[in-house]
Formats: structure tokens, sequence, C-alpha cells
């Protein structure tokens, strides 16, 4: 996960287009008197692959199937490629899908289900057959032309999804959950694949996914959704760095969290009065904000320092007792109780022991936790 | 050593498994051999009316077997009976083409109707068995007949003058027939239908099906076992109605119940009445083979 981000990904491969592409404005779908997706509004640029990053029920499956046209939008419009598609039927929508359970016509063999949907638009026979050949070399499955999905294994089935979701070129390509279907080894290699398969075709692309790791590691941009809202979108570095509210930074990554009110607001430095820490946090750079303001200060358990010693009050520092290590072999959490209750965690690399000739703390030893001024996010919801 | 025979013979797993063979045994195969057996005696004054199919004789010493072929040659060079067969065949083929048409639509829209009110319509289909078959199909001759309800009802509304005629022909032999084998069809279509994964008509959509198209490619291919069981359970014991075509069926309508009726209880010919179930059997056994050799091969193949 921390590799993902320490290694960003643009759109590989293809230029991204600055112009909007696909506009989703003001989208609101209800039912009942529930908010399924809460006036969201978002544009994505041609070639692009978006991630729609939300855990189960935050309305992002809505989303897709609203983009899809299998739900009505109750408000709101889409329009794609300067075409509004908000009324249009999914059959005459130029949007193609990848169904979570892939959905794999099983009475037909792996060509027809790739066939079927460049039939519906009545192309001659050769350009059929010549567009099915390319999509099975370009998800390798020639040798299985003539199967039955049923005995195909996951990740070939997978591949059939792909390659007939793709074989009548949309103008966008809907993923709802790709890889979700397939057991954990076989979807980190798979992720790869199916980046580049999609960079090789250029295809701008939607993927729905409640997994971190999936939306860091295949896409150029990613969306957080939580409650029907989009509560943030940008790169995975930006979201991981710079998170604008305390559900992205809890959602993306471990953080921990810090209450408090702002004391000091100058332009290059903050002070929070937090009593969770049991002191100030300092950062050095400025916010906008009233003096008293409630805040929360985000500081990921890499950035959070742990040494012995004596301590001495200051900003960004704390003491505590340890109450949990994981230890992760090349890294350990530990858990660092402070006076407040308040459990820090803190990620430390095992060589920062020997390379300090240090044998490393032991549970129920005290600690000094310190950090960066330049470190924590201030967030203000 | 008890242990390792009874895992060899699995006791348990037989004995659950014998339960319906025996059930098949006793109640259809010994009657059926038992049927045959008469079908190649002959006629004759006695009781049982059929003569042995084993004599001995004890004079010469031999044990004579006598089968009597005549009933199996008369049927195959009677015209009447190779029409009644056709017949019956065709009164079973329309009967079963008839529910198809209507009974699909109903199946579909209670397979996609609202789980909630699934239940209520299945009941509703299968309410009309609480009532005894026999006193339906009398309701419904209560109905159709010249001075039944329904034309009383349009003639006192001055509609028609004369009353229509819609008993005792094809109109009510197929009218009654469907009401009475519809449910036989509806209810393993809805079982296929329930099951079906609606994304894959999101799916077809999605591909650029229009909804016909959809039910066309997917909807239909994907519930033809349903189609095929459905289709079972009506053309099986539409071939051999009785009490149908002899309520409110015509007097023209020849069905191989009634010959077996007459040839049983008025001529009480035995023999014949066999060799003509018997044939009957054979035509509906050529059917049920193909549906589970088809069966079979699709249980090898994983369901479709």
């Amino acid at each position: 996960m921390m590799d993902a981000v320490a290694q960003p990904k643009t759109a590989a491969g293809a230029q991204v287009d600055e112009k909007p592409y696909l506009q989703i404005a003001g989208i609101v779908k209800k039912f009942g008197d529930h908010f399924a997706v809460d006036h969201v509004d978002l544009t994505i640029r041609r070639h692009e692959i978006f991630a729609l990053l939300g855990s189960s029920g935050c309305g992002k499956s809505t989303l897709l199937r609203m983009l899809a046209g299998m739900e009505r939008p109750t408000a709101g419009k889409i329009i794609l490629d300067g075409q509004d598609i908000t009324a249009l039927a999914p059959y005459d929508r130029p949007i193609n899908m990848m169904f979570q359970s892939y959905a794999l016509f099983p009475h037909m063999t792996v060509e027809q289900n790739i066939a079927f949907g460049l039939k519906q638009d009545r192309l001659p026979k050769d350009q059929i057959a010549a567009r099915v050949t390319e999509m099975l070399d370009l998800v390798q499955l020639r040798k299985f032309a003539s199967r039955k999905p049923y005995q195909l294994s996951g990740g070939q089935q997978q591949r059939v999804a792909l390659a007939r979701s793709l074989a009548k070129r949309p103008k966008l390509l809907l993923l709802d959950e790709p890889l979700g279907a397939l057991d954990k080894k076989l979807r980190q290699q798979t992720q790869l694949e199916l980046v580049n398969t999609l960079e090789t075709v250029g295809v701008t692309c939607i993927m729905v996914t409640h997994d971190q790791e999936e939306a860091m590691t295949m896409a150029s941009r990613i969306g957080i959704m939580s409650e029907g809202r989009l509560l943030q979108v940008g790169t995975p570095t930006e979201i991981y760095d710079f998170p604008n509210c305390r559900f992205t930074a809890e959602f993306i990554g471990e953080t921990n969290i810090f209450g408090g009110q702002v004391v000091v607001d100058e332009p290059h430095c903050v002070e929070i009065e937090s009593a969770e820490l049991g002191g100030r946090i300092q950062i050095d750079h400025g916010i906008t904000g009233p003096k008293g303001m409630q805040v929360w200060a985000s500081i990921r358990p890499e950035d959070v320092r742990l040494d012995r010693g004596e301590f001495t009050p200051a900003p960004n520092a704390a003491r505590g007792k340890i109450e949990d290590i994981a230890y992760l072999g090349s890294y350990s959490i530990y858990h660092v109780r402070l006076p407040s209750g308040k459990v820090v965690k803190s990620v430390v690399p095992s060589s920062r022991w020997y390379e300090a000739g240090e044998e490393p703390p032991t549970w129920g030893e005290s600690v000094n936790i310190r950090w960066r001024p330049d470190l924590p996010v201030v967030l203000t919801m | 050593m008890l242990r390792s025979i009874l895992e060899r013979f699995k006791p348990g797993k037989g004995a659950v498994i014998s339960v319906p063979y025996l059930w098949l045994l006793v109640f259809f195969l010994v009657p059926f051999l038992i049927v045959l057996k008469i079908s190649f005696a002959d006629q004759d004054l006695a009781i049982p009316p059929f003569t042995h199919l084993l004599k001995y004789d004890g004079d010469m010493s031999t044990l004579n077997i006598a089968l009597n072929l005549s009933n199996f040659l008369f049927i195959f060079t009677n015209e009447l009976y190779l029409d009644t067969y056709v017949s019956s065949l065709e009164v079973a083929l329309f009967t079963t083409l008839a529910c198809l048409l209507i009974g699909y639509p109903i199946a579909y829209a209670i397979a996609r109707a609202n789980p909630a009110i699934r239940n209520v319509l299945l009941m509703l289909v299968m309410l009309p068995f609480w009532t005894s078959f026999l006193l339906r199909v009398y309701a419904w001759m209560g109905l159709l007949q010249p001075n039944g309800i329904i034309n009383n009802l349009l003639m006192s509304m001055g509609l028609i003058s004369q009353p229509l005629e819609m008993f005792h022909n094809q109109f009510s032999l197929y009218l009654v027939m469907v009401y009475a084998y519809l449910p036989f069809m509806i209810l393993p279509l809805y079982a296929h239908l329930v099951k079906m994964d609606v994304t894959l008509l999101e799916a077809a959509n999605d591909l650029g099906a229009r909804p016909f198209k959809t039910f066309w490619t997917i909807t239909l291919p994907l519930s033809k076992n349903g189609i095929i069981a459905g289709s079972m359970m009506v053309f099986i014991p539409a071939v051999g109605e009785f009490v149908i075509p002899e309520l409110v069926g015509g007097p023209d309508v020849l069905m191989i119940g009634k010959v077996l009726w007459n040839e049983f209880f008025d001529n009480n010919n035995w023999p014949m009445a066999s060799a003509v179930a018997t044939i009957m059997v054979l035509f509906l056994i050529v059917p049920i083979a193909l549906f589970h050799r088809y069966e079979t091969r699709q249980l090898e193949g994983k369901n479709v």
C-alpha cells in the first residue's frame, strides 16, 4: 500500500487530455427518502483511469449504474463527449460495463460472448470476426475461444468479461469491482495486467472499488465517496498526503487523528492545543480559520518517531507507554498509549534500532513520540 | 471389518435411494409388465377375461407359450386406432403449445414480480388444485353449455339471439385442456426463470441489446430447461387424457383415453385395451428418453 504511494502513477502511457470528457453535474439518486447519491459533481478527462473508492453502501455502485443507464438519476446531468446521455437507455449509450460477477452469458462460448455486443450493432460478419480475434489476442485467450464460461478459471473469466466490454470500443468503460471476485494473490498480478490492457486500448475508464490498494495501483485519479457524497478527488499522492477531511485521512491508509483548538494562527505557523495529545501540535504553515476553531490534525504512523530518553515537553511530542507491538519483519507497528488515553500508532523500520545500537523497545516501556512540524495535515471536518 | 463392509455398501445411502426406486418398481414397472403381458393374451370368457400366456400340457409334457400378436397387428392395420393416436398426440401438442404461449408470460411476470407478492401470485396459480379436478370440469360444462351461464347471460343482454356453439367441440376441448394443464407449465417455468441472474439481462442491455432482443437471445435460451420440463408435464398426461374429451370434447374427438375406456368397459376386451395402452406408453417413452438424455448431458457439462 505504502509502496504504491511512494511511486505515484500518472495515467501512464496515454496523454491525458485536459478538456473535460465526461461531466457529471449535480447527480442525485434517491431511493425513497434515502439519498444513495447526493449531488455529485465530477469531471473525467479523456484516457483517464478514474477510481471511485468507498466502503459498501457509499453510493459508488449506484453512481456507476447511473452512468451505465441502469438507474435513472433523480436529478442532474451526465454529459459524455459533448452529448447529454442522462436520459439515454443503456443499449443506446456508447458505454460498456464490466460487471463484478462478470455476467458472462453461460450458454454462449467465449467467442460468442465477445461478439454479442458487436452483433447488436449489426456489423458485417467478417468485421465481427476480426474484432473478436483482436480482443481474444488482447486478453490472450485465443486458445479458449470455443470454451463455455464455466470451463474457465476465475482469472480467465475476468479477461473474457474485459474483452467483451472492450469489444465495442466504448467511449467510456465502467469497471464494477473489477478484481473483487479473484483471490488476493491473483488480484495483485491482475491489477497491473488490467492497467496495461486499458492503456494499450487507451479507453477512458471509471472503476468502482472498496479496495484502496487496487484504486491506488490502477487509477490516475481517485474519488473518495461516503454516504452518497464525493468527499475528495485527486491523484493517489494528493489524497494520501493531503486528505481534506477525517474520513479520507482514515479511509486511505492508517493515520493518527488529534482533535484540538487553534490557539496560534500565523501565516507560517499554526498551533493547536490538543487535550488528546496533552500538549500543542505545531504546524509550519498557516490555515484560514478563526482562533479557537475546532480542527483535527492527522499524522501518519510512518511519520511518528519513537525514542527513549529524557522527555522534555515540546510541541509535537508526548510520552506514553507501549501497549502493543506488531512485528511485521522489515518494520513494526507500535501502539503507544498517552496519558489522555489516546493510542498513537507509530511505524518504525526495524533498521532504526540496530543502526542506533539499541534494543527495540518492549511492552510496557515508556517512550517519547514526536514528529516534524511539516508533516501533520490540518483537517477542518 | 464391519465398518469396511458398511462403508462399501453404504446401507444408509442405499436405503434412501431404494425408496423411490421401490415405489417406481411396485407402482409403475410391475403394473406395466402386467399390462404388457395381458396385451399378448387373447380375449376369453373367463375371469379375468383373457387367456394365459403359459399353458402346461400334461399329456405332451410341454409348456406352450402363446403370444397373441393380433391385437398389435390390428392396431397397426386399423385406421381408427392410428387416427386416434395421431389425434391424441395432436391434441396434446396443441395443448402444450397453448400452455407454453400463455404460461410463459405468466411465469415470467411472477418471477420478476416484487418478492413480497411473488408467493401470493404462485398461490393463485395453485389455488384451483384446492377444488377437485372433476368438479372444475363440471363447472366448465355449466359455463359452456348451450343453456349454460355464458350463453344465458349473453342472450339476456340481447347480444346474441342463438346460443353460441362452444360446447362439445374443439373449442371447449382445448379451452378446458389448457385451463387444466396451465399450472403444470407455469410452475417449472417459474422455477427456472426466478433463479436466472438478472445481471445477465443488464449485461445484454449494456452491450446494446434492446429488451426484446435480450429476451430472445438471453432469457429464452436460458429458460430452455424450464420450457422442456413444463412441456413434458403438460404433454405426457395430455396424451392420455380421458375426462376432458369425454365430458366437454366433441363426439368427433378421438382420444386414446376414450378408446381405452371403450375397449375395457364396453367391449370387455382387456388384451386389446392393454395393447393400446402399451403402444401409448411406447409413444411417450421416446420424448421422455430424449429429455432424459438431454438432462444428463446438461448435468455432465455442468448446469447451463
